[in-house]
């Protein structure tokens, strides 16, 4: 270890030390070490990811295997004890019941939940070089349940559902030319805005379309509605990027607020 | 009679330091790179995070008026009578939880304010530590009246996402025979006249990840013709505008939705006015920061043409 990593280890380690000692003697919980040291690690940790935008170091490394190893694990384990503990073994069989403590359920028993614990087990023999072959069988079949199941709900509500969506009126409560212009107003549920709305959505639908064709070549008329279709492309990206940027800084925002809310307590 | 210096709060000088502090900053950025001169990208990290913790520290925010996709969430709730069953799932983890959590409890804190019965459940493993909060921070702190199994209910997480939500919408027994303190099915008063998914009155999907909304659309929405709602992280926000109105009938879409949200239940009743607007409180912070950002954009832009009529660039 170089002399510089060591001084920034232990200056990093000090800090962590005397935060900690800090919020302990002034925290005010029932366990206000215990406290102390969570807020402290919490605030150590947000530091450490945030590193990375000076550049890669072992603190962010550290602090991005501790995130993944804890995320697994504690969906494993909140699976298994929501799951097969709180679903499967009731149905099973009452002696593995009491040993998990959970009631059993009488009546409820069937010989096909058997078949989920060995494709379980079965998955699992991928761990193995030479079964690991096995795995491909529950596999498939996750495979080919879930493409089924997708298929008929996204054609139902991605597919018909939509086009049924797209499928609007262009004139809403239309009751002419004087109706129409004493009535004007910008409100975002009144007619002119609704009327205008519709018609973005048709036109974009249709140019999008056109974008998309490429059956025939994208000149004349043709051409211009590519052309509209990619503008119409480029304003729902910028907005998925309005959103993403919004996002983002959300939870910058949340972090600075954890920061100097929580740690710091420099803001009430 | 109070001068105007007297009138000018804490709020009014971090607004104007701000500001200052980002227009200098802008256009010493402007300069450089007008100069040709590189701008290292960790100045410009810095800059955004001092965009971001200066309306924190000053805590600016701003009043917003709900769009028609959040009034008509609210609308619909405001709707449903007393003794109605709505279903909100956590379906988010703590990374998402600085822009759902405020609508997640915004939206618990409304059901529970029209005795309007909850249950909730998460198809994230960490959505139960989620719900918790808003368990501590708004059902029992807010609302100790309110009785566990009757009012509302914790069904937790359970694993399997799509595979959940296709049995719960024919029976909801079956995925979960008991609750999350191992309460059966059979003895939750709330479940009394509820078989499935299809006897609820409302679901509100609260997320941003898969499984979300969109299964809950897929596997529950449209095949039960159930009324849905959602509240979501702003990255996902725009793939679900294409289901309003038809499949879902309002949407929060990010911190902004939140915050209109909450402006919304803060005005329409006096007993809200004191309630804690956390969405709100960050929009500050997020309408200074894409102040920033729009102008990086803008002097990106600006640069970019220019260099292309010099020739610099092809």
């Amino acid at each position: 270890m170089k002399k510089t990593s060591m001084v920034v280890f232990a200056t990093i380690a000090s800090l962590f030390l005397l935060s900690w000692i800090v919020k302990g003697m002034f925290s005010e919980g029932s366990s206000p070490y215990l406290d102390g040291f969570l807020v402290t690690l919490a605030a150590f940790l947000t530091l450490a990811i945030m590193s990375f935008l000076y550049k890669d170091n072992p603190y962010y490394k550290f602090a991005e295997h501790l995130f993944v190893g804890v995320s697994a694990a504690y969906a494993m384990c909140l699976g298994f004890w929501s799951t097969i503990v709180g679903n499967l073994i009731p149905r099973l069989s009452s002696t593995v019941s009491d040993f998990f403590q959970v009631n059993y359920i009488e009546g409820d028993y069937n010989i096909f939940f058997v078949i989920p614990i060995i494709f379980g087990i079965l998955l699992l023999m991928r761990l193995s070089p030479k079964a690991g072959w096995l795995s491909r069988w529950p596999l498939a079949f996750i495979v080919g349940t879930t493409a089924g199941l997708n298929f008929v709900r996204y054609l139902r509500s991605d597919f018909i559902n939509q086009i049924n969506s797209t499928i609007i009126p262009l004139l809403i409560d239309w009751n002419g030319f004087g109706d129409f212009f004493s009535n004007m107003n910008f409100s975002a549920t009144g007619q002119l805005v609704m009327m205008f709305s519709n018609l973005v959505i048709f036109v974009g639908v249709v140019c999008g379309i056109i974008y998309f064709y490429f059956s025939k070549e994208h000149t004349g008329w043709f051409g211009r509605a590519s052309k509209v279709g990619i503008w119409i492309l480029m304003i729902t990206f910028g907005a998925s990027f309005g959103y993403t940027v919004m996002g983002r800084i959300s939870l910058l925002v949340g972090r600075i607020t954890f920061l100097f809310k929580d740690w710091l307590e420099i803001i009430s | 009679m109070l001068s105007p210096l007297m009138a000018i709060t804490v709020q009014d000088i971090g607004i104007t330091v701000s500001l200052v502090f980002i227009l200098l900053g802008l256009a010493w950025l402007a300069w450089r790179s007008f100069s040709g001169k590189e701008v290292d990208r960790r100045i410009i990290f810095l800059f955004i995070f001092f965009s971001v913790a200066m309306p924190v520290i000053f805590k600016i925010s701003f009043k917003f008026k709900a769009t028609p996709i959040v009034n008509a969430l609210y609308e619909k709730i405001e709707s449903l009578p007393n003794n109605s069953t709505v279903l909100i799932s956590y379906d988010f983890d703590p990374a998402m939880a600085p822009e759902v959590q405020p609508m997640a409890d915004a939206l618990s804190r409304h059901c529970l304010s029209r005795d309007i019965k909850i249950v909730y459940m998460c198809l994230f493993p960490t959505g139960q530590g989620q719900l918790e909060q808003t368990f501590s921070t708004v059902v029992r702190n807010e609302f100790p009246e309110k009785q566990d199994g009757i009012d509302f209910v914790n069904l937790g997480y359970k694993a399997g996402g799509e595979g959940v939500l296709n049995v719960i919408v024919t029976d909801f027994e079956k995925m979960f025979p008991t609750d999350v303190n191992s309460v059966p099915y059979s003895e939750i008063p709330i479940f009394d006249n509820i078989k499935s998914c299809k006897n609820l009155d409302l679901i509100i999907s609260i997320g941003g990840g898969r499984p979300g909304i969109k299964e809950w659309v897929l596997f529950v929405g449209d095949p039960g013709n159930i009324p849905m709602a959602a509240g979501v992280a702003a990255v996902v926000a725009p793939q679900l505008y294409p289901y309003y109105p038809n499949q879902i009938l309002g949407l929060l879409g990010g911190v902004k939705g939140a915050a209109e949200y909450e402006n919304r239940l803060r005005d329409s009743d006096p007993k809200f006015a004191d309630m804690p607007t956390p969405a709100t409180t960050m929009m500050g912070p997020q309408t200074l920061a894409h102040i920033v950002v729009m102008s990086f954009i803008i002097i990106g832009n600006i640069l970019f043409f220019r260099n292309r009529k010099r020739g610099e660039i092809s």
